[in-house]
């Protein structure tokens, strides 16, 4: 008994030494179809092309990496994130800034990458509306999402303030560009809030996923929603009677974060420097909706014209959007989300 | 007198023998309350004064009262727990009086299509309403059919859904104390009363109706306070609008990536629901409730 004890023990240390010299990254990401394509796409290739040995785990979001960072057991070296928890968990210390001499982000958009997180994909808060109820005419912008006199019918919208109140200024007639410096103190973020309060009446429902704003429209619950553009191309091809615009919409994108402490902190930075190149950017397309944070990624011949069309990213899509200031959910997230829910409750 | 002596040391003996005995068959059930309420529950008064910053702040109760958004989610709270368990009433209690009349084994088969829901996954049931009471769900698409009325009634995503919702999931938990309760009535009472001239609403109100009180006392309170943490069904029912604390908390957590922005909520709801068990017990047995309502 006691020998095979330290036969096992012996095994597992030179079990670890062995592994130690091979590199490998634990990767947390969300699980279901995204992270399915995120494999299928990036992890898989990525990992034969370099020999770095990846496990793939799922996560609940910040909240954890919060709580290993603060215990000091981290165990993950590359999590998913959104862009706007990332920058947060960024300020708040809990993250290791990339270094971009290692990652080569030259033909990246500018503004998918930050300090402590790289885009992986891009995708956008659209407007969507139900093509049986609106026959004639589609909005085209926000304002029309906002004109129940000419697009009369119920709306649903989000439950939470990330990507509620840029739509709401751009309704009430500020230019996308001025969106932000507008919303950099308390009275722009309550004059967008109070644009809200006039569209509540018509606010059927407030979402609080994306599965369930997809449902929504599937249902002919409600006329319009504000939504992410993936679920209503899922939604379309069930069957849903749903169509939606790139105009004005907001360019948001998910990314990769490097936890502080994170045990192959130097192996994670050489994975997502292998993972943002264009060479398997351009197949995630492939498998979900959701565009390249690598402009090069339209330019190697495995994005068709007509795939690229339908993508958030595409160059002329990008054109028409207004991308999502991160410094601006750093600063005002928890104050404007506590002003939105007192307009909610009211 | 040596006897007697002898006999009180050996009965204080046995005594403590017995006590030990009852301590060591309770201890493992008291390790589980202690490990599972009593230290979570001190640990979450303790982090809801922890900061954002890591250091003791009074900063989560602050932001509480600063806010009006809290004090109406709470208004909500209490007004939903405090309807479901009105509406439960009022179609329990009668249900319940109808099984308690059935001959035993009729009643028996009643009771079980009573318990039938807690079959069924929560999260199912509440989806399911959502199907039914929809813009072009079945109820407004059938009511639409047979002209009952021309445009889709909006019964969810509101207030009402939350309510139709509820009242169905909590239902059980009324009848089945109320209908202990009932069964218990001696009917001789009844025949009494009867005998001494009442008619069958007088004996009803005069006689069954106080007997039947603590069993609707006791499923009332039970009702309420499940009702207080209720989550899945105003968070798919609500559309949004309905927002209760067990909502809020969950949004804190995300919102805030701190637990103590959570924890005070959660210490908060604690103690209005135990301040409400309080006021209960100020006017009703609590004990003789929970010993079935005798």
């Amino acid at each position: 008994m006691k020998t095979s004890i330290g036969l096992t023990l012996a095994a597992t240390l030179l079990a670890s030494t062995a592994l130690a010299q091979d590199k490998q990254v634990t990767i947390a990401s969300w699980g279901g179809s995204y992270q399915e394509a995120q494999s299928k796409a990036l992890f898989q290739p990525a990992a034969e092309a370099t020999g770095i040995a990846v496990k793939e785990e799922t996560y609940g979001g910040m909240s954890d990496v919060r709580l290993q960072v603060s215990s000091g057991a981290v165990t993950l070296d590359i999590v998913a994130s959104g862009s706007g928890s990332a920058a947060r968990a960024g300020a708040e210390g809990l993250l290791e800034p990339l270094d971009y001499d290692v990652i080569d982000v030259s033909s990246f958009y500018p503004t998918l990458k930050s300090e402590f997180c790289v885009g992986g994909d891009v995708f956008s808060t659209v407007y969507a509306w139900n093509t049986d109820t609106y026959t004639d005419a589609a909005p085209q912008s926000w304002a029309d999402f906002w004109d129940v006199e000419t697009f009369p019918g119920s709306r649903a919208y989000r439950g939470k303030v990330a990507g509620a109140l840029e739509p709401a200024l751009m309704a009430d007639g500020v230019a996308p560009e001025d969106v932000y410096s507008v919303l950099d103190s308390e009275d722009g973020i309550e004059r967008a809030i109070n644009k809200i309060r006039e569209l509540k009446p018509n606010i059927a429902v407030f979402w609080s996923s994306g599965a369930q704003h997809a449902q929504l429209m599937k249902d002919g619950e409600v006329d319009m929603t504000t939504g992410w553009n993936g679920r209503f191309d899922n939604a379309a091809k069930d069957g849903a009677k749903v169509a939606y615009s790139f105009n004005q919409a907001l360019l948001d994108y998910d990314c990769f974060a490097i936890p502080k402490g994170a045990p192959n902190r130097d192996t994670a930075m050489e994975f997502l420097a292998e993972i943002s190149k264009a060479e398997y950017q351009d197949d995630l397309p492939k498998y979900i909706t959701y565009g390249p944070t690598n402009k090069a990624a339209y330019d190697t011949g495995v994005i068709s014209a007509e795939v690229a069309a339908g993508l958030p990213s595409s160059p002329e899509n990008a054109a028409l959007q207004l991308p999502i200031s991160l410094e601006w959910y750093a600063k005002w997230e928890t104050i404007a989300d506590e002003m939105y829910q007192e307009m909610l409750t009211e | 007198m040596s006897d007697m002596s002898i006999n009180a040391s050996g009965l204080r003996r046995d005594e403590t023998m017995e006590r030990m005995r009852l301590l060591g068959l309770s201890s493992p059930a008291l390790i589980l309350v202690l490990v599972i309420m009593v230290i979570p529950v001190g640990w979450l008064f303790y982090v809801s004064f922890i900061g954002a910053d890591g250091q003791f702040s009074l900063e989560n109760y602050e932001r509480m009262i600063k806010r009006k958004s809290y004090m109406r989610i709470f208004y909500t709270t209490f007004q939903i727990s405090l309807l479901t368990t009105g509406l439960c009433i009022l179609i329990g209690y009668p249900l319940a009086y109808f099984m308690s009349q059935l001959p035993q084994r009729i009643a028996n088969l009643c009771l079980i299509t009573v318990l039938l829901p807690f079959w069924t996954s929560l999260l199912v049931r509440t989806y399911a309403w959502l199907v039914l009471l929809q813009k072009r769900g079945l109820v407004n698409d059938w009511a639409m059919s047979l002209g009952l009325w021309d445009e889709p009634i909006k019964m969810v995503h509101n207030m009402t859904g939350t309510l139709i919702g509820m009242v169905h999931i909590m239902l059980p938990f009324l009848i089945l104390p109320v209908y202990g309760a009932m069964r218990a009535i001696d009917r001789d009472y009844l025949k009494a009363a009867a005998n001494l001239g009442a008619s069958p609403r007088r004996a009803f109100w005069t006689v069954f109706f106080p007997l039947s009180t603590p069993g609707v006392f006791a499923g009332a309170l039970m009702v309420f306070v499940l009702c207080l943490g209720f989550f899945v069904t105003p968070a798919v029912l609500g559309g949004g609008k309905v927002i209760m604390v067990s909502m809020k908390i969950v949004s804190n957590i995300e919102l805030f990536v701190n637990w103590g922005a959570a924890s005070a909520l959660g210490v908060v709801l604690m103690l209005l629901t135990v301040a409400v068990l309080w006021i209960a017990s100020r006017f009703l047995n609590l004990e003789k409730m929970a010993g079935g309502g005798h």
